[in-house]
């Protein structure tokens, strides 16, 4: 198992009042995504762990560019890989973050 | 121990237990008075709908006499039989009901006791020793939920690298101490010693109080979440709106 | 006899859905409350040694919530993880919900069963997690509370699953449902194809499936794949489910002898269903969850004090 934890800086605060939400599954080509607002606002960090080693480069890419598209500011979100490929693993990002920033779910 | 061994040092004074198509029914008289009914499964016969269904009417006969006399369940088996008539019939159902009447009598106050003294697996385990109130075992008894070579299949690991893993867990390697670790067996009997006695002394102990299990395997380091996680899920799940 | 009222299409699939997409469906709007969240990040303490990956919510969403009003404990396996595997923490999570559904005596519990078994890689845990699940089951009904399992996911209902399915005060499923002890490819190994050719999916289906299930009587109500069909199927199980007690018991033991007395030499499901006065026996696995239904009823009235 591999994992890795990065920090970023967000340009602004994650819009929604709801705590935390969760997406995905951990299965073949999925993976879990918990996503937490406990950070201040302009702090985002995503923690990955994963079985599929020796992919370091990639998850960093995929998660600077979420970073930078979505400006997750005060959010941690947690990965359990199942051994997704990187456009999986950007589409749940976003689904976490469109989930945490929904009202009224 | 063969089984007639087993039976004589349970019995000395003598019993009538039978065998029926791979089947025990029988009872015998206890040291210091009264009778324990004996059920069970002999010869490493698989547990079949036809199987289930005799013994858990045996089962309800003794029920339905009334009382609360001990009930043994006696247990050489292979594991559920596996056939297409078995599940097209509804094995599930079929052993489910074996296991609940042995709960139901466990709940009624009587004290139920499996002795797996020879092999059981899987669905046969659950329905049987597993479903009584105290589960002990001979030394030799080869209990499962499912032997390596088909682990090996499933997990597409070597059985060689599965027996090392095995060496520094006992959660999931088929074997008797590994059961007893995680809170399965209570206690691994003595087969040099009168089993009389020792059958007299667990009907002795202390009276039920609830499933024990998870904290046993607690105790023991086999399984060292269980216990926890049930009782928080328990204590959260009755706290008021 | 009502049957289970049909929906409009394009009602979320049950199939389709998460373990938690189920249990929102399920329930009334904004009422559920899980215990043991994935935040709490409970996860196995065993599937490292074998480098494979956790879940957070360890394969189980349990938790309470009410149903048409009414408070309700729930559980719902995840298929899609591990299998629906049952594990020692996934294992404990429903142990831990029916001994509290022991203690409050008339609060229904809906266990959304969606298992292959016992977990490998915890064999000894999960076998005693179904043990243990086993017991507070049974203690839980003897105290009242009504236990309705539905069964409708990828996974199905096997191995101690289908035992614990065995257990319940009541049983839903659906076309995608099967329920059995050894699985098809289990049987295969063990028995060679002639027994049983995991392969052919018309024989699993006509062997464990739902469709079988509720001809023969191994569950209660048939639905349709949806979300919807398997509340108004929960709600209509929870008024008519027996007490457990030795009344159910002798019942449930004259209900399994006639059928192995009347189908015991039966050698697939079509002769099964051919005994039971389906003409068009070979028809039924096509059958639209409404026509089936309409035919089992005509066939089979549930019995409900029998299981």
């Amino acid at each position: 198992m591999e994992t890795f934890s990065y920090r970023h800086k967000a340009e602004r605060r994650s819009t929604g009042s709801k705590a935390q939400a969760i997406i995905g599954v951990v299965a073949s080509g999925n993976l879990e995504v918990l996503v937490e607002r406990v950070l201040p606002d302009t702090e985002c960090q995503v923690e990955v762990s994963t079985p599929i080693t020796g992919f370091g480069s990639v998850w960093e890419a995929v998660i600077t560019d979420f970073v930078e598209r979505r400006s997750p500011g005060g959010l941690k979100l947690s990965i359990n890989d199942g051994g997704a490929r990187a456009d999986t693993v950007a589409l749940r990002l976003a689904q976490a973050v469109r989930l945490i920033e929904e009202e009224g779910r | 121990m063969t089984l007639a061994d087993i039976l004589a040092s349970l019995f000395p004074a003598g019993h009538d237990v039978v065998q029926e198509g791979g089947l025990l029914f029988g009872s015998g008289p206890l040291k210091d008075g009264g009778r324990i009914t004996v059920i069970g499964v002999a010869d490493r016969t698989p547990l079949g709908v036809d199987e289930a269904l005799r013994l858990a009417g045996h089962v309800l006969a003794i029920l339905e006499q009334g009382g609360d006399g001990p009930i043994l369940v006696l247990v050489d088996s292979d594991s559920q039989r596996m056939s297409k008539r078995d599940e097209l019939l509804g094995l599930n159902e079929f052993l489910a009901h074996l296991a609940k009447c042995l709960i139901y009598a466990g709940l009624q106050g009587r004290h139920t006791i499996g002795l797996l003294y020879g092999h059981s697996a899987a669905g046969a385990f659950i329905a049987t020793v597993m479903a009584t109130r105290s589960l002990v075992a001979l030394p030799g008894a080869t209990p499962a939920v499912m032997d390596l070579p088909s682990m090996s299949r499933v997990t597409k690991l070597s059985i060689e690298a599965l027996q090392e893993k095995a060496k520094s867990t006992p959660v999931f390697a088929p074997g008797l101490d590994n059961l007893a670790q995680t809170g399965a067996v209570l206690a691994i009997w003595d087969d040099k010693s009168s089993l009389a006695d020792q059958l007299q002394a667990l009907l002795g102990q202390a009276e039920d109080g609830g499933d024990r299990r998870d904290r046993l395997g607690k105790a023991r380091k086999g399984r060292p979440k269980a216990a926890d996680i049930a009782e928080r899920v328990h204590d959260l799940a009755l706290q008021p709106e | 006899m009502t049957s289970t009222p049909f929906v409009r299409h394009n009602a979320p699939s049950w199939y389709e859905a998460s373990a938690r997409e189920r249990v929102r469906g399920l329930l009334d709007a904004g009422s559920f409350k899980e215990f043991i969240g994935p935040e709490q990040r409970e996860t196995s303490p065993h599937l490292g040694i074998f480098d494979l990956p956790r879940q957070f919510d360890d394969g189980i969403v349990v938790g309470r919530g009410k149903l048409s009003g009414k408070p309700v404990f729930v559980a719902a396996q995840e298929g899609r993880f591990m299998g629906g595997a049952f594990g020692e923490v996934h294992g404990a999570k429903l142990t831990g919900l029916l001994r509290a559904a022991r203690d409050a005596k008339s609060i229904p519990v809906l266990i959304l069963f969606d298992t292959g078994g016992v977990r490998l890689q915890e064999a000894n845990a999960g076998e005693l997690a179904i043990g243990e699940i086993m017991r507070a089951l049974l203690e839980a009904r003897r105290a009242g509370a009504k236990v309705i399992g539905l069964i409708g996911g990828r996974a199905g209902c096997y191995g101690g699953g289908g035992l614990l399915a065995g257990c319940c005060s009541a049983l839903a499923v659906s076309e995608h449902g099967r329920i059995a002890v050894s699985g098809p490819e289990v049987i295969e190994t063990n028995r060679g194809v002639e027994e049983f050719d995991s392969k052919d999916r018309s024989l699993v289906w006509r062997t464990m499936g739902g469709k079988n299930r509720r001809l023969i009587g191994g569950a209660d109500a048939f639905v349709d794949d949806t979300i919807e069909a398997f509340r108004a199927a929960a709600l209509f199980l929870i008024e008519r489910a027996p007490a457990f007690g030795l009344d159910v018991l002798k019942a449930e033991q004259a209900r399994l002898a006639e059928r192995l007395n009347r189908f015991g030499a039966c050698a697939d499901g079509l002769d099964i269903w051919k005994q039971e006065g389906i003409v068009d026996a070979a028809s039924v696995p096509g059958m639209s969850a409404e026509d089936f239904t309409a035919l089992a009823n005509r066939i089979r009235e549930p019995r409900y004090d029998a299981r």
